[in-house]
């Protein structure tokens, strides 16, 4: 990548940067993404997807990072009637895995890559990511509560039948009974894997947003 | 949504993925994107000025000219771009709109020729952002006062033939303007009230002496002519209050305003004074009562606006005042402790205790310096410099602060009650742009299960019910269902006219058993003489997806007729849905599941999960099965023809 001679901050090695710079580079977060054949090799998509994905992504956040703030506004925008923030937490820490607070496009066409153009297998794997919050690789009940609360909270307080309060911890249990094989309480992911290959509505769900781009 | 936001439609949709391994039920099919043609580039000629931007840009806003097929109106062929005779300036802003999902008011452009503009492109003004909405509603008030001045001039001479006699007199005395006799009643009351405040004045005045007295005032030598000009006065002023009173539309509140109590105490003192003469005792509260006679100079401010003015900002800046008296309080305490302590060793001092002291602080700070208080010692002369020099400061500085503050005040109030009314309308847009989408995706749900039944039936009829959204509407209203489906809640609508349920009876909590067996019976009763039921009930395949393992056996009578085809009565069609997934734990609860199994109605699939659709429509024939569709079932065969009844029926196959 060429070195640009303005304050843009690179996303390759920032242990270079001194420490003046590292305060530049707070001060305006600029980012551009790694070269368009780069991504195409990274990913799974092709070069026409890979543009209109940045057009929109660059509309929106003309800085090229997404922080957690403008992710939650974006994503509260397709639930109008709940509250999608915590759950829209959940899924930023999912995209950002290097965990610097904020969304580059390399993560994010990452994570589409998995979700869109993935195995059954990776894409299970994200989940599981998804749902391990605190990333030790099990789940636990707490967890999975926090979750549920959250997917339930996007729906909002005008629902049919009323949401009960003990229907996300019902869910749970549910899902604990299907998932947990040997019952020790966390949920690792083989057992996840297995479960979930067992179950064909997730199988099938699992494909449905495969045309999505 | 916003558009900007439409381009992370997929994302959104890619991230639902987290909500799979949660979800119970299978998710309804993803609507297919028919139109898998690239997104190319349109050319828009606007007077001559070339635009290009991306059909998808366009398309974001079907509900406009450019978004929609209305715009095919303008293509011109040959040079294969759409040609518009518009003006070019303002098209910059429209296509702005499109791009950016905001619509911005240019300063520089004219308030009619952007709304002639706006409404050619068929863009509504309301969505306006924010940043331009003040202004660009500012230049419309202006404009339409502009405009209703003009209408008011034109009709000027016209009398208002429905208003009432009574109507007529407020509106003479609030205007004096609108006839001639309300002039005339407005100078007339003008000179008498100069008159009453003239006679107050001259009647203390001492008017030469009468040979034998000492001097007197005017008014007690003349006093029968001015009791006469007082009695006239307030004769005038108590007709004028009593004709106002009867002219009021809101005789209570009229009562309560300021104006009218400045009345009232203008005149009261002279009829309590005719009540009194009599008593002698009380002469000396009657004396003081003509104090209150110097109210009537009140009066003028009806006919001054800069009186009433003058009036309101004091009002307003009565915080400001109060400081200023209360730190002026203070150091006049201050001083006047300070200069009785340093005067009370002088002898014949003025300064006999701290409030004399005040009159002499006050003078001093104020800089009048009447003289008649004056420091002896030194020490106390020290402290009345200083007394004097802080006076300066504390008095001079916040008189000018005082003024810009009535004048930053006045005007502040101005715009905070702008700018509050705007909150409101913001907000209430806000809600109602939220309230749409969500109301958007329940009606979409209806449409969309009409459009699907209606295609399935192959029939033309009702074709406006069909009404297309678009892709990306459609798509959100998918990720809208995929959640529903995921928490086994639905959105609720509250319509009287159009009630959709649609309810996902989780494994744990089921309907009310009555409802359903009603249901049961209501759908078993229903007559589908359709021919598509033949073919469903001979077949024995119709499975829902979990049950497509398991031996197709259907049951009996709801099962077959329910795969909706007609509706017998307009009012009320239950579609009941059984899907499946794994749930062993299932049997353990209550479920309709088991109800079923009781009754015999339902065969006992291992798996349930009851999706009851209610829909009442009050409106002629529909066809009501479940808008969702489900991956097809394993079996093709007989469900070719009606692959996505298939889906959407009801199949209760047994084990």
């Amino acid at each position: 990548m060429k070195l640009l001679p303005c304050s843009a901050a690179k996303t390759s090695s920032p242990a270079v940067q001194s420490n003046v710079e590292d305060e530049l580079e707070m001060a305006t977060v600029r980012h551009r993404p790694e070269a368009l054949e780069l991504l195409e090799a990274q990913s799974k998509f092709t070069k026409k997807e890979l543009q209109i994905l940045y057009r929109g992504f660059k509309n929106e956040c003309p800085s090229g990072v997404v922080n957690e703030e403008t992710f939650k506004e974006i994503y509260s925008q397709f639930f109008p009637q709940g509250d999608s923030t915590t759950y829209a937490h959940f899924l930023f820490n999912a995209f950002d895995t290097d965990h610097n607070g904020a969304v580059s496009f390399e993560d994010f066409i990452k994570g589409l890559s998995i979700l869109l153009r993935g195995t059954v297998q990776e894409k299970l794997n994200w989940a599981f990511n998804l749902y391990d919050i605190n990333k030790d690789g099990y789940i636990t009940k707490e967890e999975m509560l926090d979750i549920m609360k959250a997917i339930y909270d996007m729906m909002g307080k005008c629902t049919y039948p009323v949401l009960k309060e003990d229907a996300p911890r019902q869910h749970v249990e549910t899902f604990f009974q299907k998932m947990d094989k040997n019952k020790d309480g966390v949920v690792t992911i083989d057992e996840f894997i297995e479960s979930c290959q067992k179950d064909e509505n997730i199988m099938r769900s699992m494909q449905l947003f495969e045309n999505v781009i | 949504m916003a558009a900007g936001v439409a381009a992370w439609l997929p994302f959104a949709r890619a991230a639902a993925i987290g909500w799979m391994p949660v979800a119970n039920c299978p998710m309804p099919l993803a609507p297919a994107d028919k139109s898998k043609r690239q997104d190319e580039l349109i050319v828009l000629n606007v007077s001559g000025r070339r635009f290009q931007t991306w059909r998808t840009t366009l398309e974001r806003y079907p509900d406009t000219l450019l978004g929609s097929t209305e715009k095919e109106f303008f293509f011109n062929e040959d040079t294969k771009e759409y040609f518009f005779d518009r003006d070019p300036e303002v098209f910059r802003c429209v296509l702005n709109f499109y791009r950016t999902g905001k619509l911005h008011y240019p300063r520089y452009e004219c308030i009619s020729a952007y709304d002639d503009e706006l409404a050619f492109y068929g863009i509504l003004p309301e969505i306006i952002g924010d940043c331009c909405y003040e202004e660009y509603k500012d230049r419309k008030r202006e404009n339409a006062e502009r405009l209703m001045d003009d209408n008011d001039s034109e009709n000027n001479q016209e009398s208002m033939p429905s208003l009432s006699f009574r109507q007529t007199m407020w509106r003479a005395f609030e205007n004096p303007h609108t006839s001639t006799l309300a002039l005339v009643f407005y100078y007339v009351t003008g000179f008498f009230i100069a008159v009453s405040v003239i006679t107050n004045v001259v009647e203390t005045v001492p008017c030469g002496t009468v040979p034998g007295s000492k001097e007197l005032p005017c008014g007690e030598r003349y006093s029968v002519a001015f009791f006469c000009l007082d009695t006239a006065c307030v004769m005038i002023f108590t007709v004028e209050y009593l004709l106002r009173l009867f002219a009021a539309p809101s005789r209570y509140r009229f009562i309560r305003s300021v104006m009218s109590i400045i009345d009232v105490v203008a005149i009261m003192p002279y009829y309590i004074g005719l009540v009194m003469t009599n008593n002698e005792d009380v002469s000396g509260a009657f004396v003081t009562l003509r104090v209150f006679r110097v109210f009537r100079i009140f009066k003028f401010s009806r006919h001054s606006q800069g009186l009433r003015i003058l009036g309101y900002t004091l009002k307003s800046c009565a915080s400001e005042l109060g400081f200023l008296l209360f730190s002026l309080t203070m150091a006049i305490i201050i001083f006047a402790t300070v200069m009785f302590y340093a005067e009370k060793g002088s002898s014949a001092s003025k300064f006999t205790s701290i409030p004399a002291s005040f009159w002499y602080t006050i003078v001093t700070m104020t800089t009048l310096g009447y003289g008649d208080m004056v420091p002896k010692t030194i020490a106390g002369k020290i402290f009345g410099s200083i007394c004097s020099l802080s006076g300066v400061l504390v008095i001079a500085l916040p008189v000018p602060v005082i003024v810009s503050n009535f004048s930053r005040i006045y005007h502040q109030n101005q715009r905070a009650d702008k700018r509050r009314a705007q909150k409101k309308a913001r907000l209430a847009r806000i809600r109602v742009a939220k309230t749409g989408s969500s109301n958007a995706y329940l009606h979409s749900k209806r449409n969309g299960l009409l459009t699907e039944a209606l295609e399935l039936m192959g029939t033309p009829e009702e074709e406006h019910m069909g009404k297309t959204t678009s892709l990306i509407e459609s798509q959100h209203h998918h990720l809208l269902h995929c959640l529903e489906k995921t928490t086994g809640l639905s959105y609720l609508v509250d319509d009287p006219l159009l009630s959709v349920r649609t309810s996902t009876i989780k494994n744990h909590e089921f309907i009310d058993e009555q409802m359903f067996e009603q249901n049961c019976m209501e759908s078993s009763m229903q007559n589908y003489p359709s021919t598509r039921s033949p073919s469903l009930s001979s077949h024995p395949g119709l499975t829902t997806t979990c049950c497509s393992r398991r031996s197709k056996k259907t049951t009996h009578l709801p099962n077959s007729n329910l795969p909706a085809t007609r509706l017998r009565s307009m009012q009320e069609l239950s579609t009941i849905h059984i899907q499946g997934s794994e749930q062993p734990s299932l049997t353990t609860s209550r479920s309709s599941l088991n109800l079923k199994a009781d009754d015999g109605l339902r065969p006992n699939c291992k798996t349930s999960q009851i999706t009851t659709a209610i829909i009442s429509i009050p409106t002629p024939p529909a066809l009501t099965p479940e808008g969702e569709s489900r991956p097809a079932p394993a079996s093709p065969g007989p469900n070719t023809n009606i692959p996505s009844i298939a889906s959407n029926v009801v199949k209760v196959s047994a084990l």
